[in-house]
């Protein structure tokens, strides 16, 4: 049996991206230089929502691309393949201020596997992370610099994120009892 | 969908999903190669055994690229300089390879089978890289993704294969896989190289070459394989040129938007007039860009089917 717990519903989610787009904006003073990467699949449509949301705020247009992490993941040998998606990164990151955007953040291995991922694109000025959840339970020393809500769980837990910008989005925490 | 074979033997036990997951992987791998650093630590640490017991350039240097951008460290081992020139069996030769820790053997063999043959008693990963007249699934893997590419669907499209299919091992395995995907697959050549046996597979059979190729989308034209042929099976290759060669004449009649494959080595003037090896709808560099993609996404899927058979969240 298991057992979900509805953790932020659609309007939560969005007044969240908001506040994290907020923060953006005021640790970013030059907003023509960042540039968001969604990480395959959950951050890719939380990226766009940033992204059109920081448009509004710095009345500019913010490039986003989205980012597989599959061919530089440290466990590759340990289990199937992992499923690719498209790696678009429409710019030059070369200088920029580059956001990585994801949904859950947990061990923080997609996160080191990302930063390799983007090494190979060019020299970001500097790199930051944008989390919807962070859930704690850290295997790297790895932080986020926008949080949407911490949410202490259980490492047997379960975190699931549906966004897509409809009014049944949701953070669900699933249990096993 | 994911990936849960070990080795890579043909494409007949593979099923339609199993396909497009390689497929859908090897987009990921060419987005890779038009990047400025094109080299992906996927297979670090990981040895790649190159074995071509019969003689290969293309497929062999494809394999050697595809596992250096992987990572990967690749020796290469041909027949003419090998102990197989001494009277080692194949078997003690790869016991030999794995002795020395290797991953992934990449294998082409003149005999049907000698890939399944070697994954049956090795740890490691095989790939058949052609076997005899039987299968070369990587050949028909981007020749498949190059139809998806170009067109954006293989269901439904017709494909024409024109030439030696009898001793044809890209022809058996394209068969498999188009069919499998949905294509119309047409076969034609001379009669002795193209048997309605054939048609047991799901082809239709064709001996006249402008019927076969006025509504195809897909022109694949396979080279005369001389070294395969214990006979001559036609009079002449002037005779085979004149009845089936791709000609400016045969290629004014058929769709304009009709695709022109061939897996290589081309013999120009032979079974493709050297104009139409370099107009616009010949893909048949492509095809050779696409196979380094289909080759490192074979390498990464049958790396992951090694470990433990979890499913990657």
């Amino acid at each position: 049996m298991s057992q979900t717990t509805i953790i932020l519903n659609s309007a939560a989610m969005h007044r969240a991206l908001t506040r994290i787009a907020h923060e953006i904006a005021e640790r970013n003073e030059n907003g023509a230089e960042v540039a968001l990467i969604g990480i395959q699949r959950g951050g890719v449509s939380l990226a766009q929502a940033l992204g059109k949301i920081l448009s509004g705020i710095w009345s500019l247009p913010v490039p986003v691309g989205t980012l597989d992490v599959g061919m530089h993941r440290d466990d590759l040998d340990r289990k199937v393949a992992p499923n690719m998606h498209p790696t678009e990164i429409p710019f030059d990151v070369t200088g920029k201020t580059v956001i990585l955007v994801d949904d859950v953040l947990f061990s923080g291995r997609t996160i080191r596997a990302a930063m390799d991922a983007l090494n190979d694109f060019g020299r970001a000025k500097r790199i930051q992370l944008a989390v919807l959840v962070d859930r704690g339970h850290r295997e790297l020393p790895i932080k986020a610099d926008f949080v949407g809500k911490n949410l202490p769980t259980a490492e047997t837990e379960r975190v699931e994120v549906k966004f897509s910008g409809k009014d049944d989005d949701a953070v669900i925490v699933e249990k096993n009892s | 969908m994911s990936w849960n074979r070990k080795h890579l033997l043909d494409i007949e036990s593979l099923s339609a999903a199993e396909i497009m997951t390689v497929l859908d992987t090897a987009r990921a791998f060419k987005a890779v190669g038009e990047r400025a650093i094109k080299k992906v630590p996927a297979l670090r640490g990981k040895t790649v055994v190159n074995l071509f017991v019969e003689p290969s350039t293309r497929t062999r240097i494809s394999f050697e690229l595809a596992a250096q951008r992987l990572t990967a460290d690749i020796i290469n081992f041909s027949a003419e300089a090998s102990s197989l020139k001494k009277g080692e069996t194949l078997k003690d030769t790869a016991k030999n390879l794995e002795a020395l820790n290797a991953d992934i053997i990449v294998m082409r063999h003149s005999a049907s089978g000698a890939p399944h043959f070697l994954a049956r008693f090795l740890q490691a990963s095989v790939i058949n890289a052609g076997d005899g007249a039987h299968e070369h699934p990587t050949q028909a893997l981007l020749d498949t993704f190059t139809i998806l590419e170009k067109k954006g669907k293989v269901a439904g499209l017709k494909v024409t294969i024109l030439g030696d299919i009898l001793y044809s091992r890209v022809a058996r395995s394209n068969i498999w896989a188009l069919i499998k995907l949905g294509a119309e697959v047409t076969l034609c050549g001379p009669s002795t190289l193209v048997p309605k046996v054939f048609e047991q597979m799901g082809c239709r059979v064709t001996y006249n070459v402008e019927e076969a190729i006025r509504d195809a989308d897909i022109i694949n034209l396979l080279r005369i394989q001389h070294e395969r042929q214990r006979k001559t099976m036609f009079p002449s290759i002037g005779e085979y040129t004149s009845l089936f060669g791709l000609t400016k004449a045969r290629l004014a009649k058929c769709k304009p938007d009709a695709l022109i494959m061939h897996p290589g080595p081309i013999n120009r003037g032979v079974e493709i007039d050297s104009e139409i090896a370099d107009c616009g709808r010949s893909v048949i560099l492509d095809q050779v860009t696409n196979g380094l993609a289909v080759r490192m996404a074979v390498l990464f899927l049958v790396n992951g089917g090694q470990g433990p058979q979890e499913v990657a969240t």
